[in-house]
């Protein structure tokens, strides 16, 4: 009684490739032709798994004979069939291979079992649980760690201004024009387009009530109290924060901060206090342009759509701001300045190892920046709430 | 022997701007040897690799690669891929993904193997490159820089190449360590039959395991036995193989 079993498969690149079996006495006598490598051991282990003799067989023998090529893939093919019985208790050998191929086969000969390629999968609710417990850790050592870098910053801050001439000039010249003119466009653009959406949704409202000159209340009110500042504020933190924290990581991963540190700079008077400095110079300018641009936008709805004159629209809105209206949104600013400056830095150096870590950190420092602005934009209306501001 | 080329790069010009890094080299590689590519600092020799590869086009010349004539027919490098690695300096291991995870990259684009088969194949090339099976499921920050570029070299043969390009493979490794990896790299090449380039600054690796030497030197190449090159009258060439560290690796491997 013997089985016969040939395969054949023109389409799937195996039919240089080939393994037949039958039953000599005892044994399972194999017979393997052809070219064994990468392009055909898919197949043919497909049809070896499949085979019920091969794997419950304690006694073979491979025959190579008709082996034109091996290369690693193949001999481990070919080794796992002798595999197969010896762990069923039996063995086996491979027999009349080419010597060309003998190290291949010792080569796949010692191998131990096969390892798993990605650590373990864990349960579900233990993962669940292993996550609330790791974010509450995480939440709370980044939050002790960034308490004790804005002290670090503030005494490397006084000591700069207490001794200005360590001030590095050239970095904070290149970095204002960096973090506030090149960022001029785009927050003039913005903070316009705002003021034209709040001056046509408030006289669209307004009108129900025929109280439409109110809209140049409504607007000069919100933007130069809020909206200026917050609008910016995020495009800022998108822009130059994240740029911080991609800086700084680089470096890290560079190993330049390292560098700096065995020549003796100080990473923090050196990458921090500029930016720093730099972003509390230009953030409350670009804010005071933000609201220049927000009020153009609102004024050129207003003239356009709502037949105000200019002299009608500028008494309107002189009437409803005063210098101190522009101020509590003015005096957001460099608050709102250091805290992207601090979280970009923060989360920069913070970077370790590998390039995955950069980008993680990036975003991670903009979503933050972001969150604390209006946070802070909250307590800063309350408290101006209170004091009857 | 018969001159059974795997590489064959003739009339190579390579120019930066004005400046000229290659100047019609030739470059030559027959199938079963370890060559080994040396050259002062910014001679080229990973420009030379990267043209090859394909990663850089030249400014002119004529490459056949195992016998794709790709300088005049670029889809020849698709052809190509799959046979044969590369190895670059600290490994270049995907960090998002584990040892295993990257040998498996290059079997997965290949397709037509099932998870099971590839696992094998996975502890097979792990195994192969010394490295311990339960290095499998670590990421590459918690391996050492050794072990990184084992990892990469399992991954540069995880589809059994016939050419494996190396990029300083030894460097940053202590000298017992970078022995071992001459040695691994000559056994593989031996048993697996496979051609090797690597570039190299390490005399001990040159002498160990190269069979023939490609010097890059005023634009050109060349080429010779560690012997030849030895009694080379080039001044580089003399200072580069007689200098005291040379001679320590060649007496090591001649007494």
């Amino acid at each position: 009684m013997s089985i016969v079993n040939e395969h054949f498969d023109p389409a799937g690149g195996a039919d240089q490739a080939a393994v037949s079996w039958e039953m000599r006495g005892e044994g399972l006598h194999v017979r393997a032709s052809g070219t064994w490598t990468i392009a055909t051991v898919g197949t043919l282990d497909a049809k070896i798994r499949k085979a019920r003799e091969l794997n419950e067989a304690r006694r073979v023998i491979v025959d190579a004979v008709d082996i034109v090529h091996v290369d690693t893939a193949g001999a481990w093919l070919l080794r796992r069939l002798v595999r197969t019985a010896e762990e069923n208790g039996g063995g086996g050998d491979v027999v009349n291979l080419d010597a060309r191929f003998e190290r291949l086969l010792a080569l796949a000969g010692h191998v131990g079992q096969p390892d798993r390629i990605a650590p373990p999968p864990r349960l579900f609710i233990v993962k669940l649980l292993e996550e609330i417990g790791e974010g509450a850790f995480h939440a709370y050592r980044q939050g002790r760690d960034l308490l004790g870098f804005i002290g670090l910053v503030t005494v490397k801050l006084m000591h700069v201004i207490v001794n200005p001439r360590r001030i590095r000039g050239t970095a904070l010249v290149n970095q204002i024009e960096e973090v506030g003119l090149n960022a001029l466009p785009i927050v003039g653009l913005l903070n316009l387009l705002v003021g034209v959406v709040l001056a046509y949704q408030g006289a669209d409202q307004l009108a129900r009530f025929g109280a439409e000159i109110f809209t140049v209340n409504l607007l000069a009110v919100s933007v130069l109290r809020e909206i200026g500042v917050l609008i910016t504020s995020i495009i800022v933190a998108g822009r130059s924060g994240s740029a911080f924290t991609a800086q700084i990581g680089t470096m890290k991963v560079n190993q330049e901060i390292d560098a700096m540190q065995t020549i003796g700079l100080d990473p923090i008077e050196v990458l921090v206090v500029p930016r720093m400095i730099a972003l509390i110079i230009a953030l409350p300018l670009l804010t005071f342009f933000a609201m220049i641009m927000g009020l153009f936008g609102g004024g050129l709805v207003s003239v356009l759509l709502l037949d105000l004159s200019v002299t009608q629209f500028t008494t309107q809105l002189l009437d409803a701001a005063t210098i101190e209206t522009m101020l509590v949104g003015l005096v957001k600013a460099p608050v709102f300045a250091s805290l992207i400056a601090l979280v970009g830095c923060f989360e920069g150096l913070r970077v370790s190892g590998s390039a995955d870590s950069v980008g993680r950190l990036t975003t991670q420092s903009v979503v933050e920046s972001i969150f604390l602005v209006i946070v802070f934009d909250a307590a800063f209306s309350i408290v101006f709430s209170i004091l009857g501001i | 022997m018969v001159d059974d080329l795997v590489i064959d790069v003739r009339h190579l010009t390579t120019r930066f701007g004005s400046k000229t890094i290659h100047d019609d080299l030739t470059f030559q590689v027959r199938r079963g040897e370890v060559m080994g590519l040396v050259g002062g600092s910014g001679t080229g020799k990973s420009v030379l690799l990267k043209s090859i590869v394909g990663l850089m086009r030249p400014h002119a010349a004529d490459i056949t690669i195992l016998g794709e004539h790709v300088s005049a027919d670029p889809s020849g490098y698709d052809r190509l891929r799959g046979r044969w690695g590369m190895l670059f300096q600290d490994g270049a291991l995907f960090s998002s993904l584990t040892v295993g995870q990257n040998v498996q990259v290059p079997m997965l684009e290949r397709g037509g193997m099932s998870q099971a088969l590839i696992n094998e194949l996975i502890a097979l090339k792990i195994d192969m490159v010394g490295l311990p099976a339960d290095a499998c499921p670590k990421y590459p920050s918690e391996l050492s820089g050794g072990m990184r570029k084992r990892a990469g070299l399992a991954r540069s043969l995880a589809l059994d190449p016939e050419i494996l390009f190396l990029d300083e493979p030894t460097a940053g490794l202590d000298p017992i360590g970078a022995a071992a990896f001459d040695h691994l790299i000559r056994d593989l090449s031996d048993s697996l039959g496979l051609t090797v380039v690597m570039i190299t600054h390490d005399l001990d690796s040159l002498a160990a395991i190269c069979d023939r030497i490609s010097v890059l030197i005023d634009k050109k190449v060349v080429v010779g036995t560690m012997a030849e090159l030895t009694a080379h009258p080039h001044p580089w060439i003399q200072s580069y193989f007689h200098g005291e560290r040379a001679r320590a690796a060649f007496a090591e491997t001649v007494g």
